[in-house]
């Protein structure tokens, strides 16, 4: 049984494949209406989500599976003090796949290791979350056509943003990235990162505090929203949340066709003015995140061949 | 010094300098009721000193916590009062139990009833990342 906790759980040939059934999709979704008909995806939410846990349901449903869950860890038996691992354990009887959100890092690997069903990592705490990179790949793809070969910059949070980490770590495999990492000193990518993905590697990267020294070189820029919600200190989050803001004045050194990424919810690090420039991509993403979850609930169903 | 030699028990021996008390606490050795005797600072050709851990009592010692803690220790299994067994212990490729995650936003820090494991990642620099959160020991 193959479950996706972290982003390197997929082969670069599987995550091709991914990429391939999810623009199939996009191509042809009446194909793909009923692949999932008697199915169903639990969504088990201990933190909060409208992107990531409406595309799930959105793409079940558009797969034609039901779907059941919660959203909110107040609304489930964890309230009552239930164990992760027993929770899992019984909503696997229940259910054909789960996708689950954790604020605990390392919640979906636990239960990986006794749901007897596939565990989709939908987020957990500011470690890892791998349907975004599978989202974030498609969109490179489409925009980029390629998935290799460019100069990508992370701008704000890359401590505790765990889109970035899972989404280096993937990238990492593909031939000739420059990674140009745009961060206060505070909320630099963790050290892991450094050894063991750019150096282990033979990567090349750069960590840089200024957004417009770099913008001009970028091919892809990948904005993040610093987290209140993963500081235990509300003075560091305050004193930080505002030192990135893209604007359409620092575009003015960017590239033609600059592609802008971000995961969302986005607070104030993207300016609505730049929402209108052809180079903002998020909203497009969050599109493609839904098309690229039809994909993986069926490969991990193993339905791939299943269809009208 | 006089240490009586043992007639069936275990000696730890080739201890770097230092480390005798790391391994009797770690291996619960402190919770034994028969002698165990800690040497420390023994002459030795090889290592310059070196500590010695003798056990009287046939025991199930835990090598992954002896090589987690210090990879060249030797360990002897003595059966009446002749050397029965000499093992090598290695740097252990996961860790069970030996040691808890550090990093307060890990599932481990709130899940009762939960296995701490490490996996060892970097071989030449000794670093074990906890399997759930990937954060170092």
């Amino acid at each position: 049984m193959k479950h996706l906790i972290d982003p390197m759980d997929l082969s670069p040939e599987e995550i091709d494949d991914i990429l391939a059934l999810a623009q199939d999709i996009i191509y042809d979704k009446d194909k793909y209406s009923e692949v999932c008909k008697g199915k169903k995806l639990a969504t088990l939410f201990f933190e909060p989500s409208t992107r990531t846990r409406l595309s799930f349901e959105a793409a079940m449903m558009e797969l034609g599976g039901n779907v059941l869950g919660f959203s909110s860890a107040d609304s489930s038996s964890s309230s009552k003090g239930e164990s992760v691992g027993d929770t899992v354990r019984v909503v696997s009887c229940y259910a054909d796949i789960i996708a689950m959100r954790h604020p605990k890092e390392g919640a979906p690997k636990l239960a990986s290791m006794v749901s007897g069903v596939p565990i989709i990592n939908a987020g957990d705490g500011g470690h890892n979350h791998p349907t975004q990179t599978l989202t974030d790949l498609l969109t490179i793809l489409r925009e980029k056509g390629r998935l290799d070969n460019y100069t990508i910059g992370f701008c704000g949070d890359l401590k505790f943003g765990r889109t970035v980490h899972s989404l280096i770590k993937a990238l990492s495999r593909y031939e000739n990235i420059n990674f140009v990492l745009i961060s206060p000193r505070e909320l630099k990518v963790p050290e892991y990162i450094i050894t063991e993905i750019f150096e282990k590697n033979n990567i090349k990267y750069r960590e840089v505090t200024s957004m417009e020294e770099v913008i001009h070189e970028l091919d892809i820029l990948y904005m993040t929203r610093v987290q209140r919600e993963r500081f235990f200190n509300e003075a560091d989050y305050i004193r930080l949340k505002d030192t990135y803001i893209l604007d359409r004045a620092k575009l003015k050194n960017a590239k033609e066709d600059l592609v802008i990424l971000h995961p969302l919810p986005r607070v104030n690090e993207i300016s609505v003015a730049v929402d209108d420039d052809p180079r903002a991509c998020y909203f497009k993403q969050a599109l493609n995140g839904k098309y690229v979850r039809m994909a993986l609930i069926m490969t991990l169903l193993g339905l791939k061949g299943v269809m009208r | 010094m006089k240490i009586d030699s043992i007639q069936n028990g275990i000696v730890l021996d080739h201890i770097t300098a230092g480390k005798a008390m790391q391994i009797y606490y770690d291996l619960g050795l402190d919770e034994l009721d028969c002698s165990v005797a800690i040497i420390k600072n023994v002459k030795s050709n090889k290592m310059g000193k070196k500590d010695i851990i003798k056990i009287d009592k046939e025991y199930d010692v835990n090598l992954d916590v002896i090589g987690y803690i210090d990879p060249d220790v030797t360990v002897s299994i003595i059966k009446d009062g002749k050397m029965w067994e000499k093992k090598k212990v290695a740097l252990p490729k996961k860790l069970i139990d030996i040691k808890k995650c550090k990093n307060p936003r890990c599932i481990t820090s709130t899940e009762q009833g939960i296995q701490h494991i490490f996996k060892l990642t970097d071989e030449k620099n000794r670093i074990y990342r906890c399997i759930y959160c990937e954060a170092d020991k």
